[in-house]
């Protein structure tokens, strides 16, 4: 019964795309070709596995994953689930939006609490200032993974955000432990993505890898889809630490230092509430959000994300143990 | 606006790095907190001159070892293109990550150090650019500063590395002098060096035309898979999802599937759920058929009247890529090419290429990391392909090693 609601929701969802037809095809444009790579990557993942996944995180990035998807492969619907590693440290706009999402394309969706990791194999939580759940995110994905299987997991990160990013490859092979070798990677030639692993090991799978932010924000105005609304301009309570915004939520520890602001902001990423930061801006709309950041000096992660500051190689060291 | 991929080489400390590094710098392209980054890791370091080469060597003991172990891609605009750069290492136990790098370059950088001229490693990054084919190469003559910007020197290694083009098939080749370290004709013409009146390189970066290195005549589409999704509404839909490798095909063209040879003719083509009626190069389209065929993912259509070659004999240089075992006569891989994989054995290796005279080496036993030969193959199934240097899409592929499952080989059909 479920299952024939969801496939009618799948046509309406396909007929969306079509209103959106108003490109000039005839002039390959970046984001056009950029488009057709990411949606040949999701059809060699769909042709070459058995079980995959696409990581789904209710940012922009896994929203223009998706988005890819739904076009890779229309009429019909996404082949694979949507996972959510959910921290419990969420904004409540984007755990919404994810299920909205899910609902409206009709694919299954699979969430797994980091808080249940914890209790199950009693960890210890991070306590004190800038504690963060992140990096426990590992333990949840490698176990979710294991439980249903997953030969392929489909995630959004894009090479220009992190230098170690920077290296990787579109087919990132992960071995039996979630580990990434920077130094072993395999030669990964022309468009031949080679997915053969043994049982255990995966693939972790970037269509994005060769967009920029702003291309991804350009694409989200193209194809006029509605974010989160975390993504524009409102006013929120603030944490003021170190000179960053962060929500003030119940979940971030305060410190003595910490001033408590109230600002109109809007968020560039959204990740865990304890290691995202917001930017003051005025920007209502994705065009007026595209020229902020356009003429931004600082980086997306430069600007919003706690975890990558805190050594020259946090990055690296965290895909190596298995992180996304 | 349009997208050109390019990628650095050469040997090792001719300065690829530094030269991603400031063309980015030039154009304004690292950002405020990318530059303290740098700023901070290169205080760390012996003499604490900013180090532009930490922008792409990133892990961790690349900065260790001061040295570029696996590409870096990063990205860049300026008014007139966008810019997809990566960047290869020079050292030779590396050379397989700078394959990687190459295999989707519309252009190469090749870098030479001015003090010391063509090295083993430049002949080696010239002789793969060529066999994969990357249509403009632009060699760039670097650290012209320690040579006292001297146009003599800089024509005596331009004559030396056109002498070593001509033995192989670069279809556009553009020398300059630079300083990588300094800036000169990178972005800004050099004041140093005023006999050169030539373009700076982002000039010629800038202006490159990637359009006619489009092979737009030979409609090649690989099948990746088949979208069915058996609801009432779409009980008989039955659309082929894959992507142009070249040519086109349009709504109503008569088609051949490969390797079956069964014919049909196009009824509909879609994207993203909406009809088109042409397909271009590299589009990432579905394919509805006139016919009930039987087709599945590693097919391909090809228009009716201009096949490519159907085979299951096939010559290919080859580069070999595995560190752990060579590749001799009688073994057997898996070969994948576009979304076809097959079993395949080795008949015999006809000669390897010398990596220095660039000539051919007969009677050798086996393969080892990165020597590149031209290998006799026979496959299991047929393979419908182009030669290489004609249709890089469809005369590529790739050898998988079935224990392993790492790539070991890339291969250009000829
Ligand atoms: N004087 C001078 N030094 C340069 C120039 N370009 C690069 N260098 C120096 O040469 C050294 C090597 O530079 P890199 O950019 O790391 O060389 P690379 O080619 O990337 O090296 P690998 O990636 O390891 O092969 C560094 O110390 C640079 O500062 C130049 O134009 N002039
Ligand atoms: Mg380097």
């Amino acid at each position: 019964m479920s299952n024939e609601v969801s496939m009618s929701i799948s046509v309406k969802e396909a007929s969306d795309l079509s209103d959106q037809g108003n490109i000039d095809r005839r002039k390959p444009d970046y984001l056009d070709q950029l488009e057709a790579e990411a949606i040949y990557i999701m059809r060699e993942v769909a042709g070459q596995f058995e079980r995959p996944a696409l990581l789904f995180s209710g940012g922009k990035d896994s929203i223009t994953l998706v988005r890819l998807a739904q076009k890779a492969f229309a009429p019909g619907k996404i082949p694979f689930p949507l996972v959510h590693i959910d921290t419990g440290h969420n904004f409540v706009e984007a755990t919404d939006y994810r299920d909205m999402l899910a609902e409206k394309t009709g694919s299954k969706l699979i969430v797994r609490y980091v808080e249940d990791t914890i209790k199950a194999k009693n960890l210890k939580e991070p306590t004190g200032k800038n504690a963060s759940r992140n990096w426990l995110q590992t333990f949840t994905l490698l176990d979710t993974i294991e439980e249903f299987g997953f030969d392929a997991c489909i995630g959004g990160a894009r090479r220009d955000e992190e230098k170690a990013r920077a290296k990787e490859r579109i087919f990132s092979f992960r071995d039996e432990f979630g580990q990434w070798d920077p130094k072993r990677q395999r030669p990964e030639l022309w468009n031949l993505f080679n997915g053969r692993i043994h049982k255990g090991e995966n693939v972790r799978v970037f269509p994005i890898s060769n967009w920029t932010e702003l291309d991804v924000w350009a694409y989200l105005q193209r194809e006029g889809i509605t974010l989160p609304s975390i993504y524009f301009a409102h006013e929120r309570e603030c944490i003021l630490r170190d000179g960053r915004l962060l929500y003030n939520t119940p979940v971030i520890e305060k410190d003595p230092e910490d001033q408590i602001v109230t600002r109109q902001v809007r968020f560039r990423t959204v990740g865990d509430m304890t290691c995202t930061a917001a930017v003051e801006s005025s920007a209502a709309t994705l065009e007026e959000v595209i020229a902020e950041i356009t003429v931004s000096r600082i980086s997306e992660r430069g600007e919003t994300r706690i975890d990558d500051q805190q050594t020259e190689a946090a990055m690296e060291d965290r895909k190596k143990g298995g992180y996304f | 606006m349009d997208l050109l991929r390019f990628i650095t080489a050469g040997s090792v400390d001719d300065g690829k790095s530094t030269l991603i590094g400031r063309l980015l710098f030039d154009t304004k392209n690292i950002l405020a907190d990318q530059m303290e980054a740098i700023e901070r890791a290169s205080k760390s370091r012996n003499d604490g001159e900013i180090d532009l080469a930490l922008l792409t060597d990133g892990l961790r003991s690349e900065r260790e070892q001061g040295i570029t172990i696996d590409v870096a891609y990063k990205y860049f605009q300026t008014p007139n293109r966008k810019f997809i750069s990566i960047d290869a290492p020079g050292h030779i136990q590396y050379t397989r990550n700078m394959v990687t790098g190459a295999s989707n370059a519309d252009l190469a950088i090749i870098l030479v150090d001015a003090r010391h001229g063509v090295a083993e490693q430049t002949r080696r990054h010239s002789l793969i650019a060529s066999m994969l084919g990357i249509p403009h190469v632009v060699v760039a003559i670097n650290k012209m500063d320690l040579v006292g910007n001297s146009e003599d020197a800089f024509l005596e290694i331009a004559q030396t590395y056109k002498d070593l083009a001509d033995k192989l098939n670069i279809k556009d080749l553009t020398i300059i002098p630079v300083s990588a370290l300094n800036g000169d004709n990178i972005v800004e013409r050099s004041k140093n060096m005023p006999w050169y009146t030539g373009e700076t390189l982002l000039s010629i970066l800038e202006t490159v035309n990637v359009l006619k290195d489009k092979n737009t005549t030979d409609g090649r589409f690989s099948v990746q898979y088949v979208i069915r999704p058996q609801t009432e509404e779409l009980h008989d839909y039955r659309g082929y999802a894959g992507r142009l490798q070249s040519g086109s095909l349009r709504k109503g063209e008569a088609v051949k599937i490969l390797p079956s040879g069964t014919e049909s003719k196009i009824a509909r083509i879609e994207f993203g759920g909406q009809e088109i009626i042409e397909a271009g190069v590299f589009e990432s389209v579905t394919i509805l058929l006139e016919d009930d065929v039987d087709i599945s993912r590693g097919d391909m259509i090809v228009s009716v009247d201009n096949s490519p070659i159907v085979s299951q004999d096939i010559e290919a240089l080859v580069c070999w890529m595995d560190d752990r075992k060579t590749l001799k006569a009688g073994d057997k891989y898996l070969l994948q090419h576009g979304t076809a994989r097959t079993k395949c054995s080795v008949r015999s290796i006809e000669y390897q290429i010398d990596i220095n005279s660039y000539e051919k080496l007969d009677e050798v036993e086996s393969l080892k990391l990165n020597d590149v030969a031209r290998i006799v193959l026979r496959t299991a199934q047929p393979i419908a392909y182009d030669p290489y240097q004609q249709n890089r899409a469809n005369g590529a592929a790739i050898l998988i090693d079935e224990t392993s499952n790492v790539t070991v080989g890339a291969c250009m059909v000829e």
